[in-house]
């Protein structure tokens, strides 16, 4: 299928973009790999795209005391080979690491993923999981927006017509700490049934903090709380983990569809979370 | 329409194209490159691999029903059809496929060599998890894979041999020239039925 005619916008500077973005039905387009197959099935048909791709300052990754920036247009390849990620958030990289396929990373970006909200997207509930904050810019300013109150509905985000996602903050979380990101699907480059990202730092032993948050198991990324204070302070043992993991679909709604029940969602959670924590503790899972 | 300027296997073409026409159609229909092929249209199947420049200039394998012409302004492409090295030697990968068979009905089969030869730009000596790991966008119907691992396992060690890098060089105008002379236009007087014509 052909998309349906729009217009074509290429700024280069953020200003301009949101300039371009004026029009109500304008549309913007990161790099594609969920706008484009949309375009083509005509499920979107905005009257002008406005293409970040000759932004350059919207690409790569950089240090900012003790927070790492990620630019929007950063690419899922870049991601994944980045020092400063695999090190300061390595959770980001494994979750990017599942993403789609080899040419869907070289084209598709961080921005654009999140912006985009798919309940099954990987990333969305990393944001989550590493407290990130979404940096946009719109005619009104700037403003940043945390990733709890980012993702709003199904495709829905904070993001206001006219605005851009400029760039991801994520507080550093590198000694300590270990993660994981945990993903079920049944077929190659398949979306996540669920998928569980998770966060744990060690001390003396034992757990002194949990980050866990949980994809496609509600119409947007959902903080496994109960799960976090269970392991808050508990010992780092398997007994341990697989209690606090039983809490895992606590205060989610999971969907039902084709793919799974929600029943068969809520399981996914509960034995993905204690996947995902173990292997975070260097412990394999109990088969 | 837009201008964009693209340089496909070492020849470079400036087109008019309107906004939402696809890389892969613009390949195949404006520039003739019908060795790229569209697969499914949904993309999943990866059948319409070629690889194009980053930001860096490093080339990359990229589905091409999923990229706009426009986002190719200024991109360098290497297209199934650029593959091949001076005087049509094929290239380590092609030579593989041949060799090994790794090909039933062969319409995925352009996608999956420019696949292949990305994963071992990056990974030049690929265990067969990371092979099929690598290969997980591009589908085979006949579900070939088995022989498709062997030919990319034997093509990396044959590039390991040869102390070449399985990424292919950039033609040469020579190379080009010789494989297409006219830059895969049809020129005046080829007879209709040796053009490809473009599925509508």
């Amino acid at each position: 299928m052909i998309p349906a005619p729009f217009d074509y916008a290429r700024p280069s500077t953020v200003e301009e973009a949101v300039a371009a973005l004026a029009d109500e039905d304008a549309k913007v387009l990161a790099g594609g790999q969920s706008l484009i197959p949309l375009l083509r099935l005509r499920l979107a048909a905005p009257t002008v795209l406005v293409d970040l791709a000759g932004l350059d300052a919207l690409r790569g990754v950089h240090s900012d005391g003790d927070d790492l920036v990620i630019g929007a247009m950063t690419t899922h390849a870049s991601v994944l080979a980045d020092p400063l990620v695999n090190r300061y958030a390595p959770l980001l990289a494994q979750a990017t690491g599942t993403v789609a396929d080899r040419q869907v990373r070289h084209r598709g970006t961080l921005g654009g993923s999140l912006a985009h909200a798919d309940p099954a997207g990987d990333l969305p509930a990393v944001a989550v999981a590493l407290d990130a904050t979404l940096e946009i810019a719109g005619a009104g300013g700037r403003r940043g927006v945390p990733a709890a109150d980012f993702f709003v509905d199904y495709l829905t985000t904070a993001l206001e017509p006219g605005e851009v996602l400029t760039s991801i903050r994520l507080p550093k979380r590198g000694e300590g700490w270990s993660t994981r990101y945990e993903k079920f699907n049944r077929t190659a480059q398949g979306w996540a049934i669920v998928g569980v990202a998770a966060a744990v730092r060690r001390e003396n032993g034992g757990i002194a903090e949990a980050r866990v948050a949980l994809t496609n198991m509600g119409t947007r990324p959902v903080r496994a709380a109960a799960v976090e204070s269970a392991l808050t302070g508990a010992s780092a043992d398997a007994e341990t983990v697989r209690a606090a993991a039983g809490h895992a679909a606590e205060g989610a709604e999971p969907t039902g569809d084709l793919s799974a029940s929600a029943e068969y969602r809520s399981h996914l959670a509960r034995v993905l979370t204690e996947r995902a924590i173990l292997a975070a503790l260097g412990q394999a899972h109990a088969a | 329409m837009t201008r964009i300027s693209v340089t496909v296997d070492g020849v470079r073409y400036d087109d008019d194209v309107e906004p939402r026409t696809l890389l892969v159609h613009h390949l195949r229909e404006q520039l003739g490159k019908v060795g790229t092929v569209v697969g499914c249209d949904t993309s999943n199947c990866g059948a319409c691999t070629v690889l194009m420049s980053d930001p860096d200039g490093r080339l990359v394998g990229v589905k091409s029903c999923s990229v706009l012409a426009v986002q190719a302004d200024g991109r360098e492409i290497t297209t199934i059809e650029g593959l091949a090295g001076p005087g049509n030697t094929l290239h380590p990968v092609q030579r593989a496929f041949h060799e090994r068979h790794a090909l039933q009905c062969g319409f995925c089969t352009p996608g999956m060599i420019m696949a292949a030869v990305d994963l071992l730009s990056e990974n030049p000596d690929p265990t067969d998890d990371e092979i099929r790991e690598g290969l997980e966008g591009n589908l085979c119907r006949c579900t070939g894979y088995q022989n498709i691992v062997r030919a990319v396992r034997d093509a990396a060690a044959a590039a390991r041999e040869a102390g070449t890098s399985a990424e292919p060089e950039p033609p040469t105008v020579e190379a080009v020239d010789a494989a297409t002379p006219d830059g895969g236009l049809p020129s005046e007087g080829t007879p209709d039925e040796a053009v490809p014509q473009p599925v509508p």
